[in-house]
């Protein structure tokens, strides 16, 4: 067709990929404000406080970080494995300025309190709409991009993209079904314990889809291409790709244990809860095994130390997710600083870490050099945020267990055995380490930023040509 | 025949559709199209410029 059509779409790739450093040091910073908060309240001034911040960090780190390198890896994996430049014209940058946009506009309402109050899902009716018309946008360029594909295979990294993408879609448009009463203010369109079991179902699987779906597209893609080897097993691969999709949907009430839900409805959330286990597990063993015979890569190559280790917090995450929604489990579990723990052994060790890994194979690629600029800070960077993270879930893990023991204490007369500040005190040294553990991985972040300016300064952002259609199709 | 029947059918209907999925997945027939699909990320070289870890053959 036209002259246009003979490079990949690689500057929408660049932008999403620098922002999702910036963006990842901006919500690292505030979550590392946050965890001081805990430690030394004073630092909570004015409406800056814990309760404002906390929802500005977790969207900041999972839809504006995390966001931003669905996009990058999607847009660059559809391409490069479609053969095919990105389909939608004005679109694309559309998706990149809209998601930018929301990004901004969540900045500033969260800290004003402007909020739907539902987790995961806290900004208001006006930035849903945006967000819904970027979603579609999203949708039309990539699905658009792979029914113009030149190869008769749709890559299973794609499939995991596709269904992030559709599933994401879906979360939204019932979670944030609301009646606005104001411009900044809207009422949930369920009440009660209906309200909670959509709400639950949207956050179990935002975590299902957005932090998982997405991230094993990055998995599938990036781990092959950097190990220089096929994915382990593709079989595998697309029985894990539909088991995920079977049983995900349904693990959400495990969010709800002993609440005003059935109690039928907890049971089926746990089970459900329970196989996505072996789904989970057979995709992190085909990440893994892929490096089977080349394993002497993984000493001296620190972007595939990046990949391997995120597929290895991925399986512990998943394993200890099953076993949390046990009910007898989370008795124990629930609300305390375990579930902390839980998800950010998920969001810090494979979430950021795959991310983390896949834009350092990105950069010098979006910028026409041979290797990042330094290859020792990237190692550097790979040894901090492995320490933070470490450290973040482990003090988590001892002061949740601490917090549900100290809870559920009684003495012989049935009365409370500790008054719950009891407990906060308790936890004070452990919200210290979490605290260290956080700056680690800010630290290391901030290594990238310095390595991916210097990466970039000079480099040459001319687009790389689409490969020649092979001859056996249309 | 009430809504829990059709619930139940949906059930089991979405497991044995798994299942199929898998005797799919695991068949003879599906063999050569997988293999060529995990090559799809390997047919070009967009490693022009960056360093190829992809260099060492098996």
């Amino acid at each position: 067709m036209s002259g246009t059509q003979t490079t990949y779409n690689d500057k929408v790739v660049r932008q999403f990929a620098v922002m999702t450093v910036i963006w990842g040091i901006v919500g690292m910073l505030v979550g590392v404000i946050i965890a001081a908060q805990l430690v030394w309240p004073e630092l909570n001034i004015g409406f800056l406080h814990f309760g404002r911040l906390r929802p500005l960090h977790t969207n900041a780190v999972i839809f504006a970080f995390g966001g931003c390198a669905l996009f990058a890896t999607s847009y660059w994996c559809v391409q490069r494995t479609c053969h095919t430049r990105l389909w939608g014209g004005p679109l694309v940058p559309f998706t990149f300025w809209g998601w930018q946009i929301i990004i901004l506009l969540a900045a500033i309402t969260l800290p004003l309190g402007i909020t739907s109050g539902k987790e995961y899902a806290e900004l208001e009716w006006p930035i849903d709409i945006l967000i819904t018309l970027v979603w579609v946008s999203y949708a039309l360029v990539f699905f658009g991009t792979i029914a113009k594909r030149t190869v008769s295979h749709i890559y299973v990294a794609n499939w995991f993209f596709g269904s992030f993408i559709v599933a994401v879609a879906l979360l939204h448009l019932v979670n944030s079904a609301a009646v606005p009463v104001s411009l900044t203010k809207s009422y949930s369109a369920y009440s009660g314990v209906q309200d909670a079991m959509v709400q639950w179902w949207y956050g179990h699987n935002a975590v299902g889809f957005f932090l998982t779906a997405g991230f094993l597209g990055m998995m599938y893609y990036f781990v092959p291409k950097q190990a220089g080897r096929p994915v382990y097993s593709y079989r595998l691969s697309v029985v894990h790709f539909w088991a995920l999709i079977f049983t995900y949907m349904w693990a959400g009430p495990h969010h709800l244990h002993y609440t005003a839900l059935p109690d039928w409805t907890q049971s089926v959330g746990m089970i459900f809860s329970l196989i996505l286990l072996a789904p989970s597990w057979g995709g992190m063993i085909n990440g893994i095994m892929t490096l089977s015979g080349a394993w002497h890569k993984l000493r001296d190559d620190p972007i595939l130390k990046f990949l391997i280790t995120s597929l290895s917090f991925y399986g512990m995450s998943t394993f200890e997710g099953p076993m949390m929604s046990i009910k007898t489990v989370n008795a124990l579990s629930h609300y305390t600083d375990w579930t902390v723990g839980h998800v950010h052994s998920g969001a810090l060790g494979w979430v950021a870490m795959v991310s983390i890994g896949s834009i350092y194979y990105l950069l010098p690629r979006l910028f026409g050099k041979k290797e990042m600029y330094s290859t020792a800070l990237v190692t550097t960077h790979f040894w901090i945020a492995t320490i933070g993270t470490v450290l973040y879930i482990a003090s988590m893990w001892i002061a949740g267990v601490m917090q549900g023991l100290m809870w559920r204490a009684v003495n012989s007369d049935g009365t409370l055995a500790y008054s719950f500040v009891e407990s906060v005190k308790g936890s004070y040294p452990f919200w210290a380490i979490r605290w260290l553990g956080g700056v680690l991985f800010l630290l290391g972040m901030l290594i990238m930023a310095y390595n991916m300016f210097k990466t970039m300064a000079g480099g040459k952002t001319q687009d790389m040509p689409v490969i020649a259609p092979a001859g056996h199709h249309a | 025949m009430d809504i829990n029947d059709l619930r139940s059918i949906i059930t089991v209907a979405g497991l044995l559709c798994f299942l199929a999925i898998v005797g799919w997945a695991y068949g003879r027939s599906s063999k050569k199209g997988f293999e060529e699909a995990a090559n799809l990320p390997f047919a070009e070289d967009d490693d022009q410029g960056a360093v190829p870890s992809a260099s060492q053959p098996r």
